[in-house]
């Protein structure tokens, strides 16, 4: 499977996780009778115990795992806290850090971290470290980890089935004259002609390594052909400088013996690496440091990778640059269509075709999964209803949805308080719940969809709802309401109660939600990112938020009108339709001015008198044009004096010296180098 | 001696008003402005500058003169300060100076003192050439809309 696209996800969160393991181990260190930060760093170190194991950083999960074990015995009161443990959890930190750091810099996260494990192992088993007994073993998992030439389970296979298939399998292990002054040149002569005859499977030290000159004399692989060993032998020999060449023909019994990692076997066919790492690996086991770079085992088989990873921040200018060309695309478009000739508009047309391709392609290069921070929501909603002792599935459906990058990095918080507060408020204990007659594993839905120019993703559950009275109360009860207002207000208005700052209905603030942040600061956040959050709730059967994301955040279709001289933009994805109206149905309702549309009435609005636009009266007008927008379920009107036409736009702000304007979401340049205003008709609605 | 420094001279009326040049990013002619609804009056709107969108306002607005016709001389000077980009529409700006830091006076005591905190000081060019520096970031001050009454001496 292919990890590249959550890497720098588990890098981000791995931080994250060190982070907060560090900071809670001082403050344990501090109080450490108080198992509740225990409780902290064990769920941190579980988390990044399961990220790295799904991630294949086998070192780190195992680091971790024994971490987990020492913690977990300080959590069930079965270990106290002491000095060298603390040092210990401390130097198995670190270790982790410079794993994580190595797997940053593009390294494959090894360490020899045996030393420290054996520590750890020590603790659990109730001795403390230094005495004889760790030391040995130490020698032993040492020795083990630095054996001669490990091959994994595929190049172990791949071996195995050429000698089955009646191939010629080779363990060939080269030595270079000591007075050599070019080593890797040497070293790279003999794999050339070994790759002329037939493949290299493995070699240690790696190719890389090898290139790098980071090798003593000698370097050994394992190497499928069709030649005799003993031609192949010569022929190394030809090559100058050569000192000595083994090279033995393996069958299935000595590939497997020689890849069980036996010492022996190693030690026989190539003594000098594994003595010279043996030598450097035991000092360095002994101060209990990690020779993070020593350990580094041969690259693992580079599977062709159909990916590639970039910079974000190359992504971005790549993005603005897009725009600017964006900008002079539609200028273009209206010389040609000023100019009239002929070739110059064909050229301009095409132009356009392969700017809106490029547009594309760079649009979906942003363009990530949600299930990149759904992944990691199913262990989380276990491990929550676990700990509040409910049954809880969770159903995830529409993982592979997929949105702009930005958005995806900032999204993950609040679906994870959105998610919290389903589990620990929405969903009712499993008594509850028969009482109730319901099954007695609650629902969490979480769903994520497109629709027009925006993403939802909706988290439903089937618990108790929300109950309007409470929150009404507890509204009054802060002053977030006045009694008159509470009784007109709509089921849906007392809900984003909840998004007030400060407002939690949860009785016992537990340590997983009801703490009253939270929840606004949900709101804060997916405004910011231009989204708007919803709830929808039936008492006794449920409740669901729903989440509207835009698709992108800088380029948008748009529907450019006139009113006036002015030019304006208003988002495609909030008109619902353009039409005509005659003056004389235009009805005045208590002040409303109201139009019939389909076989209701919305209200009418004027844009020239909203914004005031100089010198342009449309009541003057027979007809008048209208654009009718929405916003959720409600639909109003705009007149306006004419239609432009339909036009990509790039969304500039204003920048910073205006206040936030009603009603205007930005600026665009439009072809003709004049900015034009980007309508927000959501201000409109209420 | 005090610090050398450029400073570019533009005009509002009859009086001459200094900004440092390094916190002066271009100035531009007269360009199509858009109108921004619901704002300051004296914000006339925003511009594109090579694709950047900027509000311009107009300083004598600013200041509370009386707006004047745009001319020929007009000019735009897109200035940045608080990390904000802001065009200044004045009535001529055409020259560039070097100052003494130290010919600068602290600003006149006037009742009130309101109008001297737009003002960093005012600099004595020659006998009858008196420069007036512009404090940026609390001509920026959006929060603070007051009148700035003509300087006199």
């Amino acid at each position: 499977m292919d990890m590249n696209q959550y890497l720098s996800m588990f890098i981000d969160e791995s931080n994250d996780h060190l982070q907060s393991l560090n900071e809670n181990m001082l403050e344990l260190e501090n109080r450490p009778d108080d198992l509740g930060i225990v409780q902290v760093i064990f769920r941190s170190a579980h988390t990044l115990k399961g990220m790295a194991a799904t991630m294949g950083f086998e070192d780190l999960s195992s680091l971790t795992h024994q971490m987990e074990n020492v913690l977990d015995l300080v959590r069930n009161e079965k270990l106290k806290m002491q000095e060298f443990i603390f040092d210990t959890l401390f130097q198995s930190l670190d270790a982790l850090q410079s794993m994580v750091q190595d797997i940053t810099q593009g390294g494959e996260g090894k360490a020899d971290v045996s030393s420290i494990v054996s520590s750890l192992q020590a603790i659990v088993r109730g001795e403390e470290p230094g005495g004889k007994q760790p030391k040995q073993e130490e020698k032993e998992s040492a020795s083990f980890n630095e054996s001669a030439i490990h091959l994994d389970e595929f190049q172990f296979s791949v071996l195995d089935q050429s000698i089955t298939e009646g191939h010629k399998v080779l363990y060939i292990e080269v030595t270079i004259r000591k007075d050599c002054q070019l080593k890797a040149a040497r070293a790279y002569l003999v794999f050339d002609l070994l790759e002329r005859y037939g493949e290299v499977v493995k070699s240690y030290p790696s190719v890389q390594e090898i290139e790098q000159e980071k090798f003593d004399r000698s370097f050994s692989l394992y190497y499928i052909t069709q030649k005799e060993a003993a031609e192949l032998k010569s022929l190394i020999l030809n090559l100058s400088e050569i000192d000595s060449a083994e090279v033995v023909l393996l069958d299935h019994e000595s590939l497997t013996e020689l890849n069980s990692g036996v010492n022996e076997a190693a030690a026989a066919s190539a003594p000098a690496p594994v003595e010279k790492k043996a030598d450097s690996a035991a000092p360095s086991s002994a101060d209990k440091k990690i020779p993070a770079k020593e350990a580094a085992r041969p690259a693992a088989g580079s599977a062709p990778s159909r990916t590639i990873r970039v910079d974000i921040d190359r992504l971005d200018v790549l993005m603005n640059l897009f725009s600017e060309l964006l900008i002079d695309r539609s200028r273009l478009e209206q010389l040609a269509y000023e100019v009239k000739r002929s070739d110059l508009t064909e050229t301009v047309e095409h132009m356009s075709r392969v700017s809106s391709d490029l547009q594309n392609i760079v649009l979906k290069l942003r363009m990530v999964q949600v299930d990149s921070v759904f992944n990691r929501f199913p262990r989380m909603v276990r491990d929550l209803a676990k700990s509040l002792d409910k049954k809880i599935d969770l159903i995830i459906t529409g993982a592979e949805t997929e949105l702009d990058r930005t958005v995806i990095d900032e999204i993950g918080d609040p679906l994870v308080h959105l998610l919290r507060n389903a589990v620990d408020h929405g969903v009712e204990h499993i008594d509850e719940r028969v009482a109730a007659g319901k099954p007695e594993t609650g629902t969490v839905k979480l769903r994520a969809f497109h629709s027009g120019n925006h993403v939802f993703i909706e988290i439903e559950d089937d618990g108790k709802g929300i109950d309007r009275d409470k929150i009404l109360q507890k509204a009054l009860r802060n002053g977030v309401v006045k009694e008159s207002e509470a009784a007109s207000m709509t089921d849906e208005q007392v809900y984003m109660l909840l998004f007030a700052p400060g407002f939690s209905t949860a009785e016992i603030i537990s340590d997983i939600s009801g703490r009253g942040v939270g929840l606004d600061v949900v709101k804060t956040k997916i405004e910011s990112l231009s989204g708007v959050v919803s709830i929808e709730s039936k008492l006794g059967q449920g409740t669901k938020f729903s989440v509207q994301l835009p698709l992108t955040l800088s380029i948008i279709s748009a529907m450019l009108i006139k009113v006036g001289t002015e030019k304006y933009a208003i988002p495609l994805s909030s008109i619902v339709e353009t039409g005509l109206i005659q003056r004389n149905q235009i009805r005045k309702v208590h002040g409303y001015t109201m139009i019939p549309y389909r076989d209701t009435h919305i209200p009418l609005m004027s844009l020239s008198e909203l914004f005031s636009v100089p010198g342009f009266d449309e009541s003057a007008e027979e007809e008048t044009e209208i654009v009718v927008v929405h916003k959720g379920d409600r639909l109003a009107a705009l007149t306006v004096e004419d239609f432009i036409g339909q036009s990509e736009i790039v969304i500039k702000n204003l920048g910073k010296y205006l206040p936030s304007i009603q009603g205007v979401a930005g600026a665009t340049i439009l072809g003709d180098g004049q900015v034009a205003l980007i309508i927000d008709p959501n201000a409109f609605i209420k | 001696m005090g610090e050398e420094m450029k400073v570019i001279v533009f005009k509002l009326g009859a009086e001459e008003y200094g900004i440092e040049v390094d916190k002066v990013q271009t100035i531009e002619r007269m360009m199509p402005i858009t109108r921004v609804p619901k704002t300051f009056s004296f914000v006339k709107g925003v511009i594109n500058l090579r694709g950047v969108v900027i509000p311009v306002i107009d300083l004598r607005g600013r200041f509370g003169l009386p707006e004047a016709e745009y001319t020929d001389q007009t000019r735009i000077i897109i200035v940045v300060a608080n990390e904000m980009e802001v065009g200044f529409i004045v009535d001529s700006a055409n020259d560039v100076i070097d100052l003494d830091s130290d010919s600068i006076d602290s600003p006149p005591d006037v009742v009130g003192g309101v109008k001297a905190k737009y003002l960093h000081g005012v600099a004595r060019i020659s006998e009858e050439r008196l420069l007036v520096m512009l404090n940026l970031s609390e001509v920026l001050n959006r929060n603070e809309i007051i009148q700035l009454e003509s300087l006199e001496g």
